[in-house]
């Protein structure tokens, strides 16, 4: 096996170290029943050419994807990413380290987890950001954990208009740990709809742009002692204001956009930001500046005893292992962008998105299903049935999100579209009017 | 440490993104001027060249696998073949989005279709899913599924989660998260569940009790059959954390040792790299009474088509936004291929061969107190190595020595623990090596103590004030700061 | 370090002072030394009605947070805010200026089920 360095001759001279002579010797604490019903995999070694031949055969069995042009979203984004990121991340000192346990020899990894939490507390207009959760519902699921450790009422809010993903996830865990979770219901312009907001709440969740891609002003919200979490696009935060700037008190998301390829949905980076004065009570890994004996900067993981191994049943979150290395490829892309990139890329989003949005408007019988501001990503209420629709763009090598997943939130005969940069006016001019041409 | 925001602002003139092809209408009009960004964040922006350097001296300052022993108890670091990572590259994969429809993304189906039935017959389960995104999620994700289980059935007081002494702290903070009690159970004398402790906690409120094995101590349970019968009688249920799998990887099965749930960690079993902390992958195997409260979607096969199914009504819903870290999934899957049956075994052979070599070898030199065959690692005590001495000074002279620590303090049941797996992937010479340096440590200990208490000297930096930066926190650049 | 002995003890390591019906308390002298440098207390609000044996603060060092139980059962009336900002002080006077709450207690012979101090020394050298 060309992983394991012993070899035969090692092997016999290190059992005889030990008084056995045999392998088996050392497996003779486990129960004879135990190892008798033992069943193998039923599968043989193999070389790497042969396990390389046999993945891109897998791999044939997906789309090719380079004749597609991706109108995907809802959470997951269709961006570039410069080569330098896989590059950087792709160094063995990165990736094959463990959890900086040791600070000493890990201050690459510390650094990096400091300048990640730095760069989301200015993207998210909050006083402190964690090191990165699994994924941006867990993420929100957590916001809300935390939130009734704080508030305590036993009941949190949601928009109807959060993505059904993150949903999914969230009441899964908010009917684990108790928690009642109420609907706010969207107006007709798709927005949060501020009268129906119930009382005694523990946190209200918004995403900002939601599910339809509409982007919400929470400026009016009065929640109490409720916490407002809201979940971002970070990429839309090179434009938008950040929400901590609006009155959020957690600001949760998705990191994908921050250069992580789709990757069938995972591995994904969630990132968490709220207030200082709740240091305490956030959950994960946090890196903190300090200095060493002799006063020299340098990085640790700080706040420790929030976390399970040492407040075991008392921790903040069960979570240890997380996204460091989805975290360190958002720093190196976010880095390589810098702010005034951030406000471009944005820019080339949004104005992307709304030419094809007008476009695609000037169709007849195809107009936008609400009436407010959008970043890259709107839906459009169409004429004819918009699976029947889905089914001819995939033909042509157009792809659009599900239409189920819009009726699921009491949205019919509607399409939603993303657009990001990689979108060319050529690919958008060419999917209007194939839109033009389905009857 | 300098970081990204102490370099100057090198902009290159915009060439990473592509010009706008588009007619503009403007921010004015399409943002309501209360929704834009009024200043921009800081955040510099560096030249490719300039960025290369940052992140390359950075990782020089850092300590992976590549650069030699990485002995973690528990945490299994293994080596990351770089196979792996080519194939989690591979565009087709890379690029498929979780929403495109099921029919262009066949391959991605099929592939975790594999994973499942590859790790079902692993754990000797009926299903499993593959959501999880790291072992703790997937302890998460066991204890959701008790308690699903338990208020199915009408017994929904069933709350009481029994943890050997010796258990990970994620075991307990996992059971809290889900609504359960935990009760500690003592070890007795051979480090193994106390079973006259075990049966006076046997009642009509047990949920079940969480195990992991072999043990933190690096030993197998030799009544492991006797304890999960116990339980099973006593109307519980029995979770497994499979941390330690690495020490019977090819030989049994959890399911066959009364195991009803069992969480993976792929970056210690299964060659997945940790990242510095992640994205890992938690899968969770379970037996049938369990099966259909596994999360949706679960990956169905229909005929020659792979789809995802949504209709358990008595699933506990959904732990991942999409269908677990495919990426992950992916590398394990490529290793489980290349190994095939006599190469897992390989992997226990190799792994618990190193670790009583070393076991044999260290406890002439330092306080072994449980003194048995272990399997995959094994723990010592620093305590009593010299005067004023502690693990932590020993752990931090071991980085002088060119190696990384092993787990230091866990499990807690000893003192001054140092907790020592050094896996299949370690030779006999580097274990010779590491013996020598930890020989030689001893020595020091008596003869030079000031050695230890200031190591490591050898280090990018030295030993990090951590009071400090609990005292006065700076978790963000602090911008407005005098520096 | 010096045991007052007017102070009353308990075998999870807190002292109690009573004054009529007050209970001052704090962690001892040992506590403070096995949790090492004190970077945060978490404290109980003014007016929390607590029996003996509830947790009552937690304190906490960079690898270590401990539980600071009720000695005796009462209304805290009284809370060291000085620990907020400078919980070190737990460190340098734990038996004095690192006091953490008063306790204002309806049954002072409950503090006769409590150690003294030659019974807490006694207790610490067995330990």
């Amino acid at each position: 096996m060309q992983y394991v360095t012993n070899t035969k001759k090692d092997r016999e001279q290190m059992l005889a170290a030990l008084g056995l002579n045999s392998i088996e010797g050392l497996f003779s604490d486990i129960p004879r029943p135990i190892k008798e019903k033992f069943q193998g995999l039923e599968l043989s070694e193999k070389s790497e050419l042969e396990v390389v031949s046999a993945l891109k055969r897998l791999e044939a069995q997906n789309a090719n994807w380079e004749n597609m042009t991706s109108f995907l979203g809802g959470g997951i984004y269709d961006h570039y990413i410069p080569s330098i990121v896989s590059h950087l991340i792709s160094r063995s000192e990165f990736y094959t380290a463990y959890t900086p346990y040791q600070p000493e020899i890990s201050q690459g990894t510390l650094t990096a987890m400091f300048e990640f939490q730095t760069m989301i507390c200015e993207l998210t207009g909050m006083e402190i950001a964690n090191a990165s959760l699994y994924d941006g519902a867990t993420a929100l699921a957590e916001a809300v954990i935390m939130a009734e450790r704080i508030v305590g009422m036993g009941r949190m809010a949601v928009a109807r208009s959060l993505v059904p993903d993150f949903r999914r996830v969230l009441d899964t865990y908010c009917g684990a740990a108790g928690i009642d979770v109420v609907e706010v219901p969207y107006t007709g312009r798709g927005q949060l709809d501020l009268r129906a907001i119930p009382a005694d709440i523990s946190a209200l969740a918004i995403q900002s742009p939601n599910a339809f891609g509409v982007i919400e002003d929470p400026t009016q919200l009065d929640l109490g002692d409720g916490l407002l979490i809201v979940v971002a696009n970070p990429i839309s935060l090179g434009i938008l204001a950040p929400p901590g700037e609006l009155g959020a008190d957690v600001v949760v998301g998705e990191g994908q956009p921050l250069g992580l390829p789709a990757s069938f949905g995972g591995p994904l980076l969630g990132f968490f930001a709220t207030h200082r004065r709740w240091l305490r009570k956030v959950p994960g890994r946090i890196s903190g500046r300090t200095v060493d004996r002799d006063g020299k900067e340098g990085y640790v993981m700080a706040f420790q005893t929030r976390e399970q191994h040492i407040r075991r049943e008392r921790a903040t979150s069960n979570i240890c292992t997380n996204s460091a290395l989805c975290a360190l490829a958002a720093t190196i892309y976010i880095a390589s962008l810098g702010a005034e990139g951030l406000g471009e890329l944005a820019r080339l989003n949004l104005e992307k998105a709304h030419y094809l949005a007008d476009r695609i408007c000037s169709l007849p019988g195809y107009k936008l299903a609400f009436q407010a501001p959008f970043f890259n990503e709107f839906t459009i209420h169409v004429p004819v049935d918009p699976h029947r629709i889905r089914d001819s763009l995939k033909q042509a090598g157009f792809l659009v999100t599900d239409p189920g997943e819009l009726e699921a939130l009491g949205m019919q005969e509607a399409l939603r579209f993303a657009v990001t940069e990689k979108r060319t006016r050529e690919q958008l001019d060419s999917l209007v009017e194939k839109l033009g041409g389905i009857k | 440490m300098s970081t990204i925001f102490d370099r100057h602002v090198t902009v290159s003139d915009g060439c990473l993104l592509p010009k706008q092809d588009v007619p503009e209408q403007g921010l004015k009009k399409l943002i309501p001027s209360s929704l834009q960004r009024s200043s921009p964040p800081r955040i510099p922006q560096l030249s490719e060249p300039e960025l290369a350097r940052h992140y390359t001296r950075l990782s020089k300052l850092n300590y992976g696998i590549d650069d030699g022993l990485y002995p973690l108890g528990s945490c299994t670091m293994k080596y990351n073949p770089k196979v792996n990572e080519d194939l989690a590259r591979l565009p087709g994969f890379a690029l498929a989005h979780p929403k495109a429809e099921e029919g262009l993304v066949q391959g991605s189906l099929h592939l975790l279709y594999e994973v499942s039935h590859i790790l079902s017959r692993m754990a000797g389960l009926d299903a499993v899913t593959l959501q999880p995104a790291a072992g703790a999620h997937g302890e998460l994700t066991g204890m959701f599924l008790l308690r699903r289980y338990f208020e199915k059935r009408g017994e929904p007081q069933r709350k009481r989660i029994l943890l050997p002494d010796s258990a990970h702290g994620t075991n307990p903070a996992s059971a809290n998260t889900a609504g359960f009690s935990v009760v500690q159970l003592p070890s007795n004398e051979k480090g193994m569940v106390d079973l006259a402790a075990l049966k006076g906690e046997l009642d009509s409120n047990l949920a079940g009790i969480m195990l992991t094995v072999p043990n933190t101590l690096g030993i197998f349970e030799e009544e492991i059959l006797s304890v999960t019968e116990l339980v099973h009688e006593a109307g519980g249920l029995c979770y497994f954390d499979g941390a330690n799998l690495n020490a019977f990887l090819g030989r049994a099965r959890p399911g066959d040792m009364g195991a009803d749930v069992f969480h993976f960690n792929f970056h210690k079993t299964l060659s997945t790299p940790h990242g510095g902390g992640g994205p890992g992958a938690g899968p969770v195997a379970v037996s049938g009474k369990l099966s259909d409260l596994l999360p949706v979607p679960r990956i169905k096969k229909e005929g020659e088509k792979y789809r995802l199914d949504w209709d358990f009504p008595d699933s506990i819903g959904s732990m991942h936004p999409f269908y677990g870290n495919f990426g992950v999934l992916l590398k394990a899957y490529v290793y489980v291929l290349l190994l095939g049956d006599a190469g897992l075994r390989a992997v226990s052979e190799n792994a618990v061969l190193n670790a009583n070599y070393l076991q044999t070898r260290l406890k002439e030199t330092f306080t072994l107190p449980y003194d048995r065959l272990c399997k995959h690692e094994f723990v010592l005590s620093g305590a009593e190595i010299g005067p004023g001495i502690k693990t932590l000074d020993i752990a931090k002279r071991l980085i002088d020595y060119g190696f990384h620590p092993p787990t230091i303090y866990f499990p807690l049941i000893v003192q001054e623990a140092l907790m020592i797996e050094p896996t299949e992937c370690e030779g006999r010479d580097t274990l010779d090596r590491f013996v020598e340096a930890m020989e030689r440590i001893a020595a020091e200990a008596g003869e030079t103590p000031e050695q230890l208490h200031t190591a490591p000297q050898r280090a990018p930096v030295h030993r990090l004030d951590e009071t400090r930066a609990a005292r006065q926190p700076v978790l963000t650049y602090p911008f407005d700061a005098e520096r | 370090m010096n045991y007052p002995s007017e102070f009353r003890y308990t075998k999870e390591h807190e002292w109690v002072k009573l004054e009529g019906n007050r209970a001052k308390m704090g962690i001892t002298d040992h506590a403070q030394a096995e949790l090492g440098d004190i970077v945060f207390i978490e404290l109980p609000t003014v007016g929390l009605e607590i029996k003996k044996g509830d947790n009552l603060a937690t304190v906490e060092s960079v690898k270590a947070a401990g539980e600071v139980y009720a000695p005796i059962s009462g209304k805290v009336i009284e809370v060291n805010t000085e620990l907020e900002s400078s919980p070190e002080i737990i460190n340098s006077s734990p038996h004095n200026d690192g006091w953490i709450a008063v306790l204002e207690i309806t049954d002072p012979s409950a503090a006769d089920d409590l150690l003294d101090v030659a019974s807490y020394e006694q207790y610490l050298s067995a330990e």
